[in-house]
């Protein structure tokens, strides 16, 4: 008497059909929104940054916060994967050949084209993208952004422009700073785990490291800075729903950040691979 | 001297133009049976004509039409979640309306993407916002001056003494160098008043201005809003679901109820007012009709 009533297949597929091309839709639709909302506004961050005075102060004070924020951070991350490569390597190589063969190479290269840009990238999403978003995001629901507006400054010109010149300097500041520390923990282990002599570690790196294994990595960052800044401040200028709204977005633009700097990296460095960089 | 037609702004007064005592009696005739610049002798200096908003979810404003005089001191009440400030909002252009004019100065602004048009309008009002929308990252000092940097040219020596003058009118002391974290919501709002009083608008909008205050601060606030427009005669909007205030305050009142203005008169005209909407709100804020 109780019992369910029967599925019929047909409407069961019907059903799911109708639901799914709703539910692909619904998505498309909503990537589409955000992609022409993040068009809007990049034309409007290279409008205001040509067209408007440069708030020189405002700049300096968020490169300043965005390096002093993430330098620490940056330093133990690199110094400690410098040292850990390193080690793996000198280990992997003592099984294989009976002795460390090409540590500082080794070290150098992964640190110079890929560990230091990804991680300081990472570094810096985590703890100053996660900042700009938060600071802006609670400007948007403490109507702090529509207070701009109403005293003469749009948004872009004032908040914007200064964070995104803030990334685009010290991202590529930092990478070179924890490329440098990365290699220098590694020399650590080398000499101290693995009994390099310094001479060995440096002459590896001069030997066959060339200055386009820097560049691959140092150009990367500028890509990375782009996608970290524009991340957090749409995700900032997009909040909605007050101190909730504010963490969301948030964790919204980590995670965000962190995947596309995975995503954008192979992308760059298969064209920087294919023009010989 | 000011011309008080609309018509004639702009136009250098010369001997016998423009007329002392006011257009001809036909165009009088006229203007007074349509709404306009021409109405009466009055200035209208925020026309607003059948302005639509609405959210995903609901139609805020349906079909609204207003004029704001000169040095007039128009209230907007209403129910909490009505829209009253998202009308403001939409006199800013700090929200598009979906259809509608808002003529500002002679300058309609009600569906412009022009930001340059628009920030030229914005700059003739001054805004109190709900919760006062201090920059948190600025000083009390930094937070009045801001106005000061982005919209007048006057040299930053200056600005000790505009910013000390108008702290001063709203009543405080000694509170340049405070953040406002440090600040109580009351000052909040004062320093939020000295800040949009510091570039001297032609108008101010105050969205809910004695929402989450104490009677004392709230009688000071009331008081601040008589004095800035006796003083400075600025053409002032206050957005308000407190009746008591808006009715003590204004020279004319509107209700905002179901997106329309179902009541638009003086006080005390309000007061008699036949209007449902208009009887259950005296009665749900216990107010005497008379």
């Amino acid at each position: 008497m109780f019992g369910r009533r029967p599925i019929h297949l047909r409407s069961y597929v019907y059903f799911m059909k109708h639901r799914f091309t709703e539910y692909v839709g619904r998505e498309f639709m909503s990537l589409a929104e955000t992609m022409g909302t993040v068009a809007l506004m990049l034309k409007s961050v290279v409008f205001w940054l040509f067209r408007s005075k440069f708030e020189v102060r405002e700049a300096a004070k968020q490169s300043v916060k965005i390096g002093v924020d993430s330098l620490v951070v940056t330093a133990l991350t690199s110094f400690f994967t410098g040292m850990v490569i390193s080690l793996q390597t000198g280990q992997s190589s003592k099984n294989l050949f009976n002795e460390p063969l090409y540590i500082g190479t080794m070290v150098a290269f992964s640190m110079l084209k890929e560990l230091g840009p990804v991680l300081t990238s990472i570094v810096v999403a985590g703890r100053a993208g996660a900042v700009v978003t938060a600071e802006i995001g609670t400007m948007k629901v403490t109507e702090q952004i529509d207070a701009l507006y109403t005293l003469g400054t749009n948004p872009t010109r004032y908040l914007l422009v200064p964070r995104y010149i803030a990334f685009m300097i010290t991202l590529p500041l930092l990478t070179v700073f924890a490329d440098f520390i990365g290699i220098l923990g590694g020399c650590i282990v080398g000499v101290v785990k693995l009994g390099i002599p310094v001479s060995v570690f440096m002459e590896d790196i001069y030997t066959r490291i060339e200055v386009a294994d820097f560049m691959h990595g140092f150009i990367k960052t500028f890509f990375f800075a782009f996608m970290i800044a524009t991340v957090s401040c749409y995700k900032g200028l997009n909040t909605k729903g007050g101190a909730e709204g504010v963490g969301k977005s948030t964790t919204e633009a980590v995670v965000t950040s962190m995947v596309l700097v995975m995503v954008l990296d192979y992308f760059i460095s298969a064209t920087l691979v294919s023009v010989g960089i | 001297m000011r011309c008080p037609l609309s018509r004639w702004e702009g136009v250098k007064p010369s001997r016998g133009f423009p007329p002392k005592r006011g257009p001809p009696s036909a165009m009088r005739l006229q203007s007074s049976l349509m709404p306009g610049p021409l109405c009466g002798l009055e200035k209208f200096m925020i026309e607003i004509r059948n302005l639509n908003k609405s959210f995903p979810d609901k139609h805020v404003l349906k079909n609204i039409s207003v004029d704001i005089k000169e040095g007039e001191l128009f209230s907007v009440i209403g129910p909490s979640g009505i829209g009253k400030s998202t009308f403001i909002k939409c006199i800013i252009r700090l929200l598009k309306p979906e259809s509608g004019e808002i003529v500002v100065d002679g300058q309609d602004i009600g569906r412009t993407s022009d930001e340059f048009k628009l920030a030229r309008v914005r700059r003739s009002f001054g805004y109190l916002f709900q919760e006062g929308a201090l920059f948190d990252s600025l000083t009390v000092f930094e937070n009045v001056a801001f106005g000061l940097k982005y919209l007048t040219d006057i040299p930053k020596s200056e600005y000790a003494k505009i910013v000390r003058e108008k702290l001063e009118l709203v009543g405080l002391k000694d509170v340049n160098n405070l953040k406002p974290a440090e600040l109580s919501v009351g000052m909040k709002k004062r320093v939020s008043l000295a800040r949009s009083m510091a570039v001297e608008p032609k108008y101010i909008l105050y969205d809910e201005p004695t929402t989450g205050l104490d009677p004392v601060t709230t009688a000071m606030v009331k008081d601040l809003i008589l004095d800035m427009r006796a003083k400075l005669d600025i053409t002032t909007v206050v957005v308000t679901h407190d009746l008591n205030l808006a009715l003590e305050i204004s020279s004319r009142v509107a209700m905002l109820y179901g997106g329309e203005f179902v009541e638009v008169s003086a006080p005390a005209r309000f007061r008699q007012s036949e209007n449902k909407g208009v009887k259950e709100f005296m009665e749900i804020s216990h107010l005497s009709r008379k």
